[in-house]
């Protein structure tokens, strides 16, 4: 090893504290990087491994009711590859000891062998036997939440009809990877469930023999998807098709999109923050250490060495911590990619799920923080290159300081000596301080971006469940019913109040713009069922009109209260009519439009009809109510909200703890070496200084105040910057991460603040601890007797 | 003397510093020789502008106006790449506080300059040379600063260097110590018959020299040859 790599390696010893503390910086925004992206890798592959093996079809359409003989003029559409026709009933299903309504999916399987598309992967039992009357196979997140196994029995309500159906096995579609029922702000694996069964016997429970309600396909290569949609729905039309959708609409993909362009998003977002508050630190560092080294750098320049060798030498330095900071951020990275593949896994229902780490996230890694590290050192290293070597044996001129903002104010009288040298040292280098509040305001800023989503949900609930839906339960019936219906609801024992709606699908367009909703017909003046405005106060929705979700209004259709729609009906007579907005509703789930149910009635042509009723009752009354409301056979579903949101938390609790441990950790990195890396720098600068005041006198403590005192006035003026950075940063997510599905209220709670001042202070009083250990040890003679 | 060529021959050295707002003249017009394997004391006091003379003939820096020769080489023409392979190929340094790289061994730091050196000795035979052959390993900070200045020495001369210059090599040590390293550096002038400049205000130190030249204020006000030199060791300040 050369004499020159020798010096570094020791170098690197002597400052192994700060090169630790900017290593485990870099490591951070490594891991993040490797997590986002290793994860995006192992999600992306999986999924599409599993499209693939279970042939997950490229389009869907439901409709009401169409002969089997369709099925080949279907299949004949140009640039369909395969097609395949299916019942598909939703159901109440019941399990022994669990009263709590549950909805289910029943899909046909073909009455022998496999499907041609969207196959199963058998997790446990067997296959139906051909032609079976009974056997049904169960999705595992169904199964798993009931501890069902195979040969257990459950009963589903069918039609109207109750069967009682035998578990033979446990199953995984890619059509269901996320399971959710429409509408639904989460999953609920007790509540929801998704069943398989032959062919001919749904069809003959179903009163579906001899004909079809669902269709999926695969398009031949190079086929035009929207043209093949347009086909298949003016075929479908007569027969109540819905609109097909593409596979970028079907739910469970959608929701599966979405989580894969969050991912994308950590990994930009984050590791941006960490490498480059680790290049500010590299900077700090590497220009301290020039300082000091400018001596040596002129002896070995006055020895032939060039710039080049002597620019070289200190990038190698850098290139070091940031390979050690890389090298554990890979491996925390890969940790955390496994723990958050496991978070997954438990949501995204795979067969499998293989976590790789490709090497070119490892490249990626090296490439980004390579970058980041090389450009913050360059002015330094550049310096130290230019550095003429006879200018190098001198000592530095000793630094200009001036009298502070508040001395020239004539305020001097209010400060200490001490107080002076610590307000005129960070007067001095304004950059610097303010980069060094900044760095430590990222660290405050991250912490709440960690903790924010809690809040966002709570608020998301709140909004939702206490003051737009407040019902406690959602019925829904089979069929559009006369409104009487409401009357008999409302004689059930312990209901309270009923409110009828009428939902239908429909096309909205507005110019260029389109999108498949549902429309709402729900009571104008209703209790239960409200639109809110944009301040979040019940506003009733005013007659002949309709009032859409904020996001479906401005982001989607483009849409402002005047403007006229036009409203495709998917069904019964398919009407299309012009339908004025007349207002904006605030909403954070989903997107919707509402009319008046009258309204609605009068659009479609029809009488005084609901689809379904919202209820409030006594909460003493739900089982009894449950199984009254499912022993009605026009009762298609019911939905629960308080069960359902219990269950929500118990998932969320598992994420929310996930993220809250990767963020305290990160954000106590950064600020740990932020501010150690300060006082370190600080104590090198002023070594001499401080040593002298100890001669003269001052005691520990004394000098400790002029060198903490300094950064605790930082990472006082950091606190509050780092909550503006937080907001910032939550801000931003919020707005990358809206959708359709759902969209994150900013809201920050007390805790959120006092969480990131808590992890900053905490770590600024430890780093701070650790230079009072080392001022104790400051060696007074020698440090005297050194030329600085 | 047995060999008389002349190493490095300046004329008109002019060279004026701006600190701030203030113009110095640290040389005012200087000429000389010197030649191989001369032994030449710079006398004068701080400011008289021998650290600058040093710097300029050592290619650490140019001159503003005049001009200097190394043998045939224009040193005030040369650029700095020039420069650097000057120095690597021909100079040693020695300065007053040492400038050891506190990281590196004595044996490394001589290291340090034989792994781009032409034809150096080695490491271990340079620090025989300074009596330093039983310290190899040692840090600078475990080394007194006599024995430091050796390392300093050592690695100076190491490279089988032209020209020795060495700025105040005394100026940190106590006397006893002093006349060590000057010891030191007068074996290396004899054995190897390197060009030793050695600046120092102490005029002691001057009848070790062949040849003495005061600067001060910028000029040469003295210059004269030693009819009898004296052994290091029998000096003392």
């Amino acid at each position: 090893m050369t004499a020159l790599n020798l010096k570094l390696l020791r170098d690197l010893w002597n400052m192994r504290g700060q090169a630790l503390a900017i290593a485990a910086v870099i490591a951070g925004g490594v891991a993040t990087l490797v997590m986002a992206l290793s994860t995006y890798d192992s999600l992306l592959g999986t999924r599409d491994l599993f499209y693939r093996d279970y042939r997950f079809a490229q389009v869907f359409a439901s409709l009401k009711r169409a002969p089997d003989g369709l099925a080949a003029r279907l299949a004949e559409i140009p640039g369909v590859e395969r097609l395949e026709t299916r019942v598909v009933a939703v159901v109440k299903l019941e399990v022994e000891g669990f009263t709590d309504p549950v909805t289910g999916v029943l899909a046909s399987l073909p009455n022998t062998g496999q499907p041609l598309l969207n196959t199963l992967h058998l997790k446990r039992g067997r296959w139906l036997t051909p032609y079976s009357g009974d056997e049904v196979i169960v999705s595992d997140t169904f199964a798993d939440a009931h501890g069902l196994h195979p040969g257990d029995r459950i009963h589903a309500v069918i039609n109207g009809k109750r069967k009682a159906l035998t578990l033979v096995g446990v199953a995984l579609s890619p059509e269901y990877v996320y399971q959710i029922a429409p509408g639904a702000m989460f999953p609920d694996f007790k509540r929801y469930g998704v069943l398989w069964m032959g062919r001919h016997a749904l069809a003959a429970a179903y009163d579906m023999d001899g004909a079809f309600n669902s269709v999926s396909l695969t398009l031949a290569p190079g086929a035009n998807e929207r043209a093949v949609i347009d086909r298949l729905d003016g075929l479908l039309a007569r027969y109540g098709g819905i609109g097909a959708y593409g596979r970028k609409d079907q739910f469970s993909n959608r929701f599966l999109s979405e989580e894969l362009k969050q991912l994308q998003t950590t990994a930009t977002v984050f590791p941006s923050i960490f490498l480059g508050v680790a290049a500010f630190l590299l900077n700090v560092v590497v220009t301290r250490l020039i300082a000091t080294q400018r001596e040596q750098i002129a002896i070995l320049k006055a020895f032939g060495y060039r710039p080049l060798a002597i620019g070289w030498h200190y990038l190698k330095l850098v290139m070091a911590v940031a390979l050690i900071g890389v090298a554990g951020g890979v491996a925390l990275g890969a940790w955390f990619g496994h723990g958050l593949a496991g978070v997954y896994m438990e949501l995204y229902r795979f067969p499998y799920l293989d976590y790789v780490l490709r090497p070119g996230v490892i490249a990626i890694a090296l490439a980004v923080t390579g970058f980041a590290a090389v450009s913050g050192t360059l002015l330094a290293v550049g310096r130290a290159m230019r550095l003429p070597p006879a200018e190098g044996m001198r000592p530095e001129t000793p630094v200009a300081y001036r009298a502070t903002l508040l001395e020239r104010l004539g305020l001097q009288r209010l400060l200490s000596q001490p107080s002076r040298m610590i307000l005129r040292h960070i007067e001095r280098r304004p950059l610097k301080s303010m980069l060094t509040v900044f760095g430590i305001a990222c660290a405050g800023g991250l912490m709440m971006v960690g903790n924010y989503q809690r809040g966002a949900i709570d608020f998301m609930v709140d909004v939702q469940f206490r003051q737009a839906a407040r019902e406690d339960l959602a019925v829904t019936f089979i069929e559009p019913t006369s409104s009487r219906a409401l009357h008999e609801l409302a004689q059930l024992p312990g209901v309270r109040h009923v409110e009828g709606f009428r939902d239908v699908s429909a096309n909205l367009r507005f110019g260029q713009y389109h999108y498949r909703a549902a429309l709402y017909g729900i009571e104008p003046e209703g209790r239960l069922h409200r639109s809110l405005d944009s301040a979040l106060r019940p506003v009733a929705v005013p007659p002949d009109g309709v009032v859409l979700t904020d996001h479906l209004a401005n982001n989607i259709l483009r849409v402002k209260p005047g403007d006229l729609l036009t409203v495709e009906v998917l069904e019964g007579n398919r009407r299309v009519v012009q339908v004025p907005v007349l207002g904006i509703t605030k909403q954070y789930l989903g997107v919707s439009a509402y009319l008046r149910r009258d309204s609605l009635n009068t659009l479609l042509r029809e009488g005084d009809v609901v689809t379904g009723a919202y209820l409030a009752h006594a909460p003493e009354a739900a089982t009894a109510l449950y199984a009254k409301l499912h022993e009605r056979p026009r009762v298609l579903g019911m939905v629960a909200h308080a069960a359902a949101i219990r269950s929500f938390y118990d998932t969320l609790g598992e994420f929310v703890l996930f993220f809250n441990m990767v963020a305290t950790l990160l954000a106590a990195t950064i600020a740990f070496g932020v501010v150690y890396n300060s006082a370190r720098i600080a104590l090198s600068e002023r070594g001499r200084e401080l040593a002298s005041l100890r001669v003269l006198g001052f005691t520990h403590g004394e000098i400790a105040y002029i060198l903490l005192g300094e950064l605790a006035v930082l990472t006082l003026a950091a606190i509050p910057l780092g909550f503006l950075v937080g907001a910032g940063l939550c801000g931003i997510l919020v707005v990358v991460f809206e959708s359709d599905l759902y969209r994150l209220p900013l809201v920050l709670e007390p805790y959120n603040f006092a969480l990131a001042a808590t992890v900053v202070a905490v770590s600024a009083v430890v780093s701070g601890l650790l230079v009072w250990y080392r001022l104790g040890r400051l060696d007074l003679v020698g440090v005297l007797k050194t030329r600085e | 003397m047995a060999d008389t060529a002349t190493v490095f021959r300046a004329r008109g050295l002019t060279k004026v510093y701006r600190m701030g707002e203030v113009e110095v003249h640290a040389l005012r017009g200087i000429d000389l020789e010197f030649r191989a394997g001369e032994l030449v004391v710079l006398l004068g006091p701080s400011g008289s502008g021998k650290s600058t003379l040093l710097n300029i003939l050592g290619g650490l820096d140019t001159p503003t106006a005049g001009e200097v020769f190394y043998l045939e080489r224009n040193l005030s023409a040369a650029d700095e790449e020039a420069l650097t392979l000057f120095r690597r190929d021909h100079v040693g340094f020695v300065f007053q506080f040492y400038n050891l790289i506190p990281s590196l061994t004595a044996r490394e730091n001589v290291a340090a300059v034989t792994e781009i050196s032409r034809a150096p000795m080695r490491p271990e035979e340079a620090l025989a040379l300074v009596g330093l052959g039983e310290r190899l390993d040692h840090f600078p900070a475990q080394l007194s600063g006599g024995e430091q200045q050796r390392v300093a020495i050592a690695r100076a001369i190491a490279k089988n260097p032209a020209v020795l210059l060495c700025d105040e090599p005394t100026g940190a040590l106590d006397s006893a110590t002093g006349v060590i390293v000057l010891e030191a550096l007068e074996k290396v002038n004899r054995e190897l018959g390197t060009l030793t400049v050695l600046i120092t205000h102490n005029a002691g130190i001057a009848d070790m020299a062949d040849r003495v030249i005061r600067l001060s204020d910028g000029h040469i006000v003295e210059e004269r040859r030693n009819a009898v030199k004296r052994a290091a060791r029998e000096l003392s300040w």
